[in-house]
């Protein structure tokens, strides 16, 4: 397992680091909140990170992606953490795009991946439904009607599904659970977008009979070997933002205890919070383990990368929580203004620790699969 | 080396492998007794036990990366990962445990003399000569730099009074490797110098303690008007405290390893608890918490893996074995909690043949001292937040 980043992922990083630091600081996600953009994430910037190659950072080389696989793709989400970076990263490049790839016919690849790839087109995958992430208890359905379907449910905590210009909706046949294409624009597609308390987007779609054409459907009416590749993917890559989100709150946090003084000293000399700030640390250098063995498994085909995604996001979400928490907390009285970032941390980590699976989930995850 | 003089490596070593391990040394150990620890006093569990030492011992393989001349085989840590994986593969036992392989060895490489090289690696690596380490004392446990055993300058060598303790199985060591107080006019990191000396030497006395787990690895060791030789120093005198750190490093990365070999904690709940109809196990809660271990267990693993492919790319692993240290005995302490909480009542019968003599209590009990001994976690997380973090007044 490649545990040490090699040359290219070196440059790749520190070519990502300077680019979100300089086009999409915390400060870019502020104005978006503030201006109450109406996409709520920066076109401009997607398209830089398309020129970038970052959009096609997980698509293969002959449909005009860059194919450096879901490593590289972690250590961009890293940086974006780290920034709070609104992007249809996760959504297009990450998880549209890992559907096509894994379960699109070769008509659908060659139509929509170079497309990805090139920041031409966002998408949006609608997956989840109720208050928690449940792919198992998926209740949309697709069923036969015409040469095509018709689609009936409602999906939740879509991401970037009100600014998507295509949707993917996941969805029940009578073969098994199946992606589909849909019109955002299409009669009986009901959008609302839901602001976050990270200020970054989602939105409840609701489908009342909406019909599509028999070619909507991505590859087969059974899906279901694509959609734990798609998971684990997503699962992956939120687990190496988390690390960027937690890590930032953790490395801001520790330069505000040496600064910052009482009773004369800097509070960053005092024991309570020197020993909690070292298990900090430790907990997100063997949180960094955690992404860079599940990421390299599932670039590397392991059978169980999949587990590995899971129990990755299942750490990471537990380990960046306890870094904004503390970092909120030794901050101090200035930690609840919105004027310091920490806060900003605060919600975005409770965001991405849901998203995919919180801890619980992916314990219970760890449990059934270990038959316990 | 290259990707395929490695495999071409693997062939040799699986064939000498095949041919020179004994079909006794490819069961798992039953017990402590059947752990190789070598020395003037050591008695062989078998024959086969002798020979595999032997012949391990004779190809240099009991310490690989070790240069020839000092009784190992010149190998790069490549090669030594491939003869390990190759063991592991047949259950091939360790030849030998040694706290000269694992602590003193690394130190002498480093700091020793020619002499000192000559003498001592040989012996170390062909299992002649067991060591002990004399570090902690009653008042200098965590405070280790405020230790007192005192060496008196007598020209071309030292007399040494004092007391040592928690010396592991100072009682069954020929030799120790020992901090002593050469100075105490300066602050308490200078002063403190690294010697060697016989355990047989007159006035050397080791007593066994008897633990919580009533085990007595651990001894209380007593100096009395010592001869040491200054030849047996190791280092600039006064400066030992450099060496005494650099071994606690090796130490460390060592503790912190845990066991592997132990059958996963879910195996051995499902076993004692049962499952619900659901397939789950019949305590939720506890499920929850043995499903939150396993998974820290693997990342921790993968941080032992990637810490040591860093420190191998050119990149020091210093205060990071404080990280490890300290993760890697908590989360041992807390497996052992979980396989208590999983063994009920089972787990705490002390002596009887169905518990093996109460083998998981005792082990439980044993890793209380994870966290404390060669530092506590408090002094670890001291170390990270001095050395890594940088906090002030750390």
């Amino acid at each position: 397992m490649a545990l040490v980043l090699n040359e290219d992922e070196v440059m790749l990083r520190d070519t990502a680091e300077g680019f979100f630091a300089t086009k999409a600081p915390i400060k870019a996600l502020r104005t978006l909140r503030d201006t109450n953009d109406e996409t709520g994430f920066d076109r401009t910037l997607w398209s830089e990170m398309a020129d970038m190659g970052f959009a096609g950072i997980a698509i293969g080389e002959d449909h005009g992606g860059v194919d450096m696989g879901f490593q590289a793709a972690g250590l961009l989400a890293e940086q974006m953490g780290r920034n709070l970076t609104a992007s249809p990263f996760l959504s297009t490049a990450i998880l549209a795009a890992t559907v096509l790839r894994e379960a699109g016919s070769d008509d659908q690849k060659n139509t929509w991946l170079p497309k990805i790839a090139a920041g031409e087109t966002i998408m949006a995958v609608a997956l989840d439904e109720g208050p928690k992430h449940n792919p198992a208890g998926i209740e949309t359905t697709a069923v036969k009607s015409g040469n095509g379907f018709k689609l009936n449910g409602s999906k939740a905590m879509v991401i970037d599904g009100h600014a998507a210009d295509t949707l993917i909706v996941a969805a029940k046949t009578n073969d098994g659970l199946a992606f589909f294409l849909v019109d955002p624009k299409a009669k009986g597609v009901a959008i609302e977008r839901t602001i976050m308390v990270d200020a970054h987007n989602a939105a409840r779609i609701d489908l009342d009979d909406v019909e599509v054409d028999g070619d909507a459907l991505i590859g087969e009416t059974n899906s279901e070997d694509a959609l734990r590749k798609v998971l684990a993917a997503g699962r992956g890559v939120v687990a190496a933002e988390l690390l960027g989100a937690g890590g930032e709150a953790f490395r801001t946090t520790v330069e505000y205890i040496k600064e910052r003084k009482q009773f004369g000293v800097p509070v960053g000399s005092f024991q309570a919070l020197q020993h909690r700030s070292s298990h900090l640390y430790t907990e997100l250098e063997i949180s960094r383990s955690a992404v860079l063995g599940a990421l390299s498994a599932l670039d590397a085909g392991d059978p169980k990368a999949d587990r590995y995604c899971s129990m990755a996001k299942s750490k990471l979400g537990d380990v960046a929580k306890l870094a904004a928490l503390e970092g909120v907390q030794m901050f101090g009285g200035v930690g609840m203004t919105d004027e310091y970032d920490i806060g900003l941390f605060l919600k975005r980590v409770r965001v991405l620790q849901e998203l995919l699976g919180d801890a619980a989930y992916h314990q219970n995850e760890h449990a059934k699969a270990n038959k316990f | 080396m290259s990707e395929t003089n490695l495999d071409t490596f693997r062939g040799e070593v699986r064939t000498w492998l095949e041919a020179n391990c004994p079909e006794e040394m490819r069961t798992p150990m039953q017990g402590d007794w059947d752990v190789c620890w070598g020395g003037r006093n050591f008695k062989f569990q078998s024959d086969a036990q002798k020979v595999w030492l032997e012949r391990m011992a004779a190809k240099g393989w009991t310490v690989p990366t070790w240069p020839k001349e000092y009784g190992g085989a010149g190998l790069t840590r490549a090669e030594e990962k491939v003869i390990l994986s190759e063991m592991r593969k047949i259950n091939a036992r360790s030849p030998l445990t040694s706290f000269g392989i694992w602590m003193l060895g690394p130190a002498l490489l480093k700091f020793g003399n020619e002499a000192q090289k000559a003498e001592h690696l040989p012996q170390i690596a062909r299992g002649e000569i067991r060591w002990c380490q004399g570090y902690s004392e009653p008042n200098a446990g965590s405070d280790l730099a405020a230790l007192a055993t005192k060496a008196e300058d007598k020209g071309d060598h030292w007399i040494v009074n004092g007391q040592k303790v928690w010396t592991s199985y100072a009682d069954q060591a020929d030799w120790i490797f020992c901090l002593v107080r050469t100075d105490n006019t300066q602050g308490k990191h200078y002063g403190i110098s690294f010697v060697l000396f016989d355990m047989e030497t007159p006035g050397v006395e080791a007593r066994p303690i008897k633990l919580i787990s009533g085990r007595s690895p651990f001894c209380e060791t007593f100096f009395d008007d010592v001869k040491v030789l200054k030849t047996n120093l190791v280092g600039e005198e006064n400066k030992g405290w450099t060496i005494a750190k650099y071994l606690l490093t090796h130490e460390r990365e060592g503790i912190g390893g845990g066991n592997s070999s132990m059958r996963p904690l879910h195996e051995v709940a499902a076993m004692s608890l049962g499952l619900d109809e659901m397939a789950r196990l019949s305590d939720p809660v506890l499920r929850t918490k043995i499903a939150e271990a396993e998974i820290d267990e693997w990342a921790f693993n993968l941080t032992m893996s990637r810490k040591l492919a860093e420190s191998k790319a050119g990149q020091s692993m210093g205060a990071d074995s404080s990280m490890l240290k300290y993760y890697g005995t908590e989360l041992n302490k807390r497996k052992f909690e979980l396989m208590m909480d999983a063994s009920g009542h089972d787990g705490l019968e002390w002596e009887s043949d169905r518990s093996q003599d109460g083998k998981l209590a005792r082990s439980w009990l044993r890793t209380k001292a994870n966290s404390i001994e060669g530092g506590t976690s408090e002094v670890q997380l001291n170390i990270i937040s001095k050395h890594i973090l940088q906090l002030p007044g750390a």
